[in-house]
């Protein structure tokens, strides 16, 4: 049996009251892709916030690695990448200084960056296709160029677990398809992957299994579900009863 | 020049040179994350703290160093409770800091020329112990924040991800506050509470209109901090101006020369083609593979 790298049980998250995720429970394991998808206001970010400790649960646990994320500290097991650089200051920053960052949950705070982090900082780029950029201003790129250089971000910390929150919302096809061969060699490297998205695209055929959250609960977890006819109105009713003896071609493509 | 050879024009000029090349290392930070005004914030609080030194006869600056202290930590905290009310908890700070200090300032048997040297700065009351005290926390500050630059650019860019990578955010924002608070202090005899917040953020505004990296940026700042604050100082000796009030002067025009040189410099290179940026769909929908 392979190792469990994140479990939530019976997650609930509310913003000022009101139930975003409720009763939520998932279940990653070491080398799977996993998918979260869901309409927007489903709770599919919120949910992957939970894991991360960055909204905090109502009711329910989530442990990360098998520790309890409270007690969690091996931060650099695990590469994060938001949804979109924050909106910029105007103090301009290259590509390789954000891309640098990604480095600090390895080093730690006091040790200066060495010749290992510059090495990891320059496979990372090159992993995105961004190594020709490395001098330029983050503010100069493009919206693809900069959603990959938060997963370079990402990568450069050397991490088993990647997090990635709607990766390819607004990301034009070039930046897609390096994104997608980016993700596909961290994967065959024997990474895990948690992310969500909105549609998949290029990603789909590295998607091990989907998650489908709907109203702030489970709705599907299983083969990656085929979007058609009505399926694929985004105002479509994903709510069903699921279990073992789930009919095959509801969800799944088989 | 003749003047510098007076031991306190030294003392004032060291001591400006110094806190021109900490005051815009610190401010780098404060600007990247929107906090620009914090420094003015603390300056303000600051001088309560002048006037209880003032009125009770302990040191002011000492009293001026807790006083920024306790409020960069209150502001800090504040901000990280509840962003919507983080500009209204600024605005009472900021006011009730100046209140109290002229208050306290009154009460005292101090004159208002003594308070004015804490607003805008006085060149006379830079004392040998005065000096000392600004270069070794100067340095302090220096050392903090380059050689924290890593993990504060971090936190400053994306608090978020900072927080992700185990970083500890409140401990460096804290940091931040703390550092504020001393840079405000020691800038108060040579700038001026009222100035120092300009020296912070003025050189950071001019150095990142021609810089394309962080490191650059914190670099050519500390540059122009460092030349603003010399030739402010001096040109406050020969002409017998206020010196906080020359240095920023000076920081102002170095910005609005920078600002004409590179609206011309870009002027200059529209004339030639320039490459066309690839066109960025929206949204792209592929099928599925």
């Amino acid at each position: 049996m392979t190792p469990d790298v994140i479990t939530v049980t019976h997650g609930v998250v509310g913003y000022d009251g009101r139930p975003v995720l409720r009763d939520v429970s998932l279940t990653v394991t070491t080398g799977e892709v996993v998918a979260l998808l869901g309409a927007n206001g489903s709770g599919k970010s919120t949910l992957i916030r939970a894991v991360l400790g960055l909204v905090p649960l109502t009711a329910g646990t989530v442990t990360l690695f098998g520790q309890p994320a409270r007690r969690f500290r091996q931060w650099h097991r695990i590469g994060y990448v938001p949804q979109r650089l924050g909106a910029g200051s105007g103090v301009p920053a290259t590509v390789a200084e954000v891309v640098a960052s990604g480095r600090l949950a390895r080093r730690g705070v006091l040790r200066p960056p060495g010749r290992a982090d510059r090495a990891a900082v320059a496979e990372a780029l090159h992993a995105v296709g961004l190594a020709d950029r490395a001098n330029d201003p983050v503010a100069t790129l493009s919206g693809g160029q900069q959603q990959r250089t938060l997963i370079a971000r990402a990568l450069a910390g050397q991490p088993e677990l990647l997090v990635l929150d709607e990766p390819t919302a607004g990301v034009d096809a070039a930046s897609q398809e390096a994104f997608a061969g980016a993700l596909r060699a961290f994967a065959d490297g024997g990474g895990t992957v948690l992310l969500v998205a909105h549609e998949l695209g290029p990603l789909r055929p590295l998607i091990s299994r989907a998650v489908v959250v709907h109203q702030g609960v489970i709705a599907h977890d299983g083969a990656v579900p085929d979007p058609a006819g009505h399926h694929a109105a985004p105002d479509h009713d994903h709510v069903h009863p699921h279990g073992p003896e789930e009919p095959a071609g509801l969800w799944s493509t088989r | 020049m003749s003047l510098f050879q007076y031991e306190y024009m030294q003392h004032a000029l060291l001591s400006a040179l110094i806190i021109g090349l900490a005051a815009p290392a610190l401010g780098i930070y404060l600007v990247q994350r929107r906090l620009a005004l914090i420094g003015d914030g603390i300056g303000h609080v600051a001088l309560t703290g002048v006037g209880a030194g003032l009125l009770f006869g302990t040191s002011p600056v000492i009293m001026a160093v807790i006083a920024a202290v306790v409020g960069a930590v209150a502001i800090e905290l504040i901000r990280e409770r509840g962003r919507t009310s983080g500009d209204l908890a600024l605005a009472l700070l900021f006011y009730g800091g100046i209140a109290g200090g002229v208050v306290l300032v009154g009460l005292s048997d101090s004159t208002s020329a003594n308070l004015n040297a804490y607003l805008f700065g006085a060149l006379t009351t830079t004392h040998r112990e005065d000096l000392i005290t600004i270069a070794v926390l100067g340095a302090a500050v220096l050392i903090a924040m380059i050689g924290l630059r890593p993990a504060l650019f971090a936190v400053c860019h994306d608090e978020e991800y900072a927080r992700v990578s185990g970083l500890p955010v409140r401990a460096l924002n804290l940091l931040l506050a703390v550092t504020t608070a001393v840079t405000v202090t020691i800038a108060m005899r040579a700038v001026g509470v009222l100035l120092i917040s300009a020296l912070m953020v003025v050189p950071v505004a001019t150095a990142q209109q021609v810089t394309r990296g962080f490191r650059a940026t914190m670099a050519a700042a500390m540059a122009l901090g460092l030349f603003a604050a010399g030739a402010g100082i001096w040109m406050a000796a020969v002409a017998d101006t206020a010196p906080g009030a020359s240095v920023v002067v000076l920081a102002i025009g170095s910005f609005v020369a920078v600002t004409l040189l590179v609206a011309g410099w870009r002027r200059i290179r529209r004339t030639r083609p320039a490459p066309a940026p690839a066109p960025e769909p929206h949204e792209v929908v592929l099928g599925g593979s």
